[in-house]
């Protein structure tokens, strides 16, 4: 279908003259068009539209806008089609109230502070009663065995701990592997080969295979925690478990909090047998100590308090990660951009809290003399 | 002239069959139904016309181009010719009203900004929202006005074809009618064609010019309302008990 804008400009007046279809695609055009004319001198302006066949709602904005625009002018308006006609009146119906001077209120600077700082109040102190929650549930539920969900615990076992091991066994190694390698090199300047046992003894035990361990669970299932009881709260999951009387506490938070307490030093165990084998097979390839010699060694220079003060750390980093995975999923807003931004948020918050938590076991492990 | 055409339509999930032969026609500038008992694959039906899923076989013809064997560009062009409004609005949650109305408009035209905060307040305003429910987000206005502002965006390019899921669900008596009337309106000004999924009696009468009937995964009725009691099928028959 054809679609042609026509402008004739006689002395005071101007005819605009639209046939054919006119849509959307074409306003922009008819507009710019239409920018080139100068109708300073023009009292009278004749919109016509008899051969116009087809008219659509943003066409009839864009004439209901030259209408206006030109009201210091004499407009005409020639249209004689029922259908045209009605459009161009629901457009005018519509568009009587627009006012373009309505915009979202904007915060001055003050205001803007103000807000960030009462989100931070507000968020902490929402953790805050997340806590009491949860202390006033543990009140509740582990007072009897009987109240405790040993299905969903196992269940959260299996799925936060068992399915984690070949990541965990794998990093670890790997570590071990790295640290080995790095370390060997300079010991061997030195002479002190054998020393290799001692410094990854204590570092492994003590240090690396616990937060290690806490990280890959951080990123694997504190985010899992956040996404999961995230979508739950966006589908009303967690209303419905409410209205029925099922306390999302106790079949939500606690089992997950729980299962990864008790899972946690298991894999750090894990950790700690794959971090020193791979320690082992680097000074055995590198530094020529025979894997006999090298455990020969460790029992006897690497005292056990060192292995027990990284297995010590794992039920306070579980306790954390969980916590903060599920808090994060229940503040979860109605919308799907707020589980990504929780989740991101969940795991960044949950390797800080591990990273700090460890460096007060330090200082306080050192300070007892363990 | 056929705006859809349904011919021998068989969906099939796994062993399940859901349809099994359809056959019906919609013409330019009729509002049709889709009607039938919960599970009967309305909304499936719906769906394969707006090519969100496919057929196990047979052919849905859109404006002459089969939707089951079409070529990209054919479908960008099919797919800006038509809005689908979802049972559920379907807003997306990161984007304010005015922004979830104006996305097709800044995507597919080249309109100013000015011309399209026009338009925007323009579809807000015919379908019952106010100017300044511009600049909420879909999590923060009710579950009518996400219909009211999914429609909004269903208009949004005054688009030939309206795929409606549901519409009048969930909505107040007094909205749904004057639904019911916009949709009218739209209809004779625009010459829009309108294909709907829907439940409710009021809305069915005041509308439809024709309906297809899904039940028993066959079309138990196609045709005018007017013609309806002659028909023996028990869902008819129930659903259409008052108006008898």
């Amino acid at each position: 279908m054809k679609k042609v804008f026509s402008i004739e400009s006689i002395d005071e007046n101007l005819l605009l003259k639209f046939e054919g279809k006119m849509s959307l695609y074409e306003v922009t055009k008819y507009e710019r068009k239409l920018a080139g004319i100068q109708t300073t001198a023009i009292k009278n302006i004749t919109i016509d539209l008899t051969n116009l066949d087809e008219l659509d709602t943003t066409a009839a904005i864009f004439i209901y806008n030259l209408q206006k625009e030109f009201s210091s002018k004499k407009v005409t308006l020639e249209c004689y089609d029922e259908k045209l006609l009605s459009t161009l009146e629901l457009v005018q119906e519509n568009m009587l109230h627009y006012n373009e001077n309505v915009k979202p209120q904007k915060l001055s600077f003050l205001q803007k502070i103000g807000k960030i700082f009462y989100d931070y109040y507000d968020g902490f102190s929402a953790f805050i009663e997340f806590f009491g929650q949860l202390f006033a549930s543990n009140l509740r539920y582990l007072t009897s065995l009987k109240n405790i969900r040993y299905k969903e615990i196992a269940f959260e076992i299996n799925e936060s701990a068992i399915k984690a091991l070949p990541i965990v066994a794998l990093t670890s190694f790997l570590i071990g592997l790295v640290i080995a390698y790095q370390s060997a090199y300079q010991l061997k300047i030195y002479g002190a080969n054998i020393y290799i046992v001692d410094m990854l003894g204590i570092s492994i035990f003590r240090e690396l295979a616990p937060v290690i361990t806490a990280i890959v669970i951080a990123g694997r299932s504190g985010s899992a925690f956040t996404a999961q009881i995230g979508s739950m709260k966006i589908t009303q999951e967690l209303d419905a478990m409410k209205t029925m009387g099922f306390e999302p506490f106790a079949f939500l938070v606690l089992p997950r909090i729980i299962a990864l307490i008790i899972a946690m030093p298991i894999l750090i165990f894990v950790a700690d047998i794959m971090a020193i084998l791979g320690g082992m097979i680097v000074s055995n390839v590198d530094l020529s100590i025979s894997p006999e010699l090298f455990i020969d060694r460790l029992s006897r220079v690497v005292a056990a308090k060192h292995f027990f003060v990284g297995i010590i750390k794992g039920p306070f980093f579980a306790f954390l990660i969980a916590t903060i995975g599920i808090y994060r999923g229940l503040i979860v807003k109605d919308d799907t951009q707020s589980i990504g931004f929780n989740t991101t948020k969940s795991v960044v918050e949950a390797i800080f809290a591990v990273i700090v938590c460890d460096a007060i076991f330090s200082i306080a492990f050192t300070n007892l003399g363990i | 002239m056929q705006m859809i055409k349904v011919e021998n339509v068989v969906t099939a999930f796994g062993n399940r069959i859901i349809h099994d032969g359809l056959n019906f026609t919609i013409k330019e500038g009729e509002i049709y139904g889709l009607l039938g008992p919960s599970g009967c694959g309305k909304t499936t039906l719906l769906r394969e016309m707006v090519m969100l899923q496919k057929l196990t076989s047979g052919k849905i013809e859109i404006l002459g181009k089969n939707v089951a064997d079409i070529r990209r560009e054919d479908a960008q062009n099919l797919r800006r010719q038509w809005g689908v409004l979802f049972q559920f609005g379907a807003l997306f949650s990161s984007l304010t009203l005015a922004e979830n109305i104006a996305l097709p408009l800044g995507e597919y035209t080249r309109l100013s900004k000015k011309m399209i905060d026009e338009i925007v307040a323009f579809k807000l305003s015919i379908v019952g929202l106010k100017q300044s429910d511009a600049f909420l987000y879909p999590s923060e206005i009710s579950g009518g006005m996400r219909k009211k502002a999914g429609l909004a965006r269903a208009l949004a390019m005054d688009p030939k074809l309206l795929f409606l899921d549901e519409p009048t669900s969930g909505l107040d008596p007094i909205s749904a009618r004057e639904f019911d009337a916009l949709i009218l309106k739209l209809r004779a000004m625009l010459g829009l064609t309108v294909v709907m999924v829907t439940h409710d009696l009021r809305s069915i009468y005041d509308t439809l010019d024709r309906v297809a009937i899904i039940d028993n995964k066959q079309i138990a009725y196609e045709g005018t309302l007017d013609d309806i009691a002659s028909v023996k099928s028990e869902f008819i028959q129930t659903f259409f008990r008052e108006k008898l």
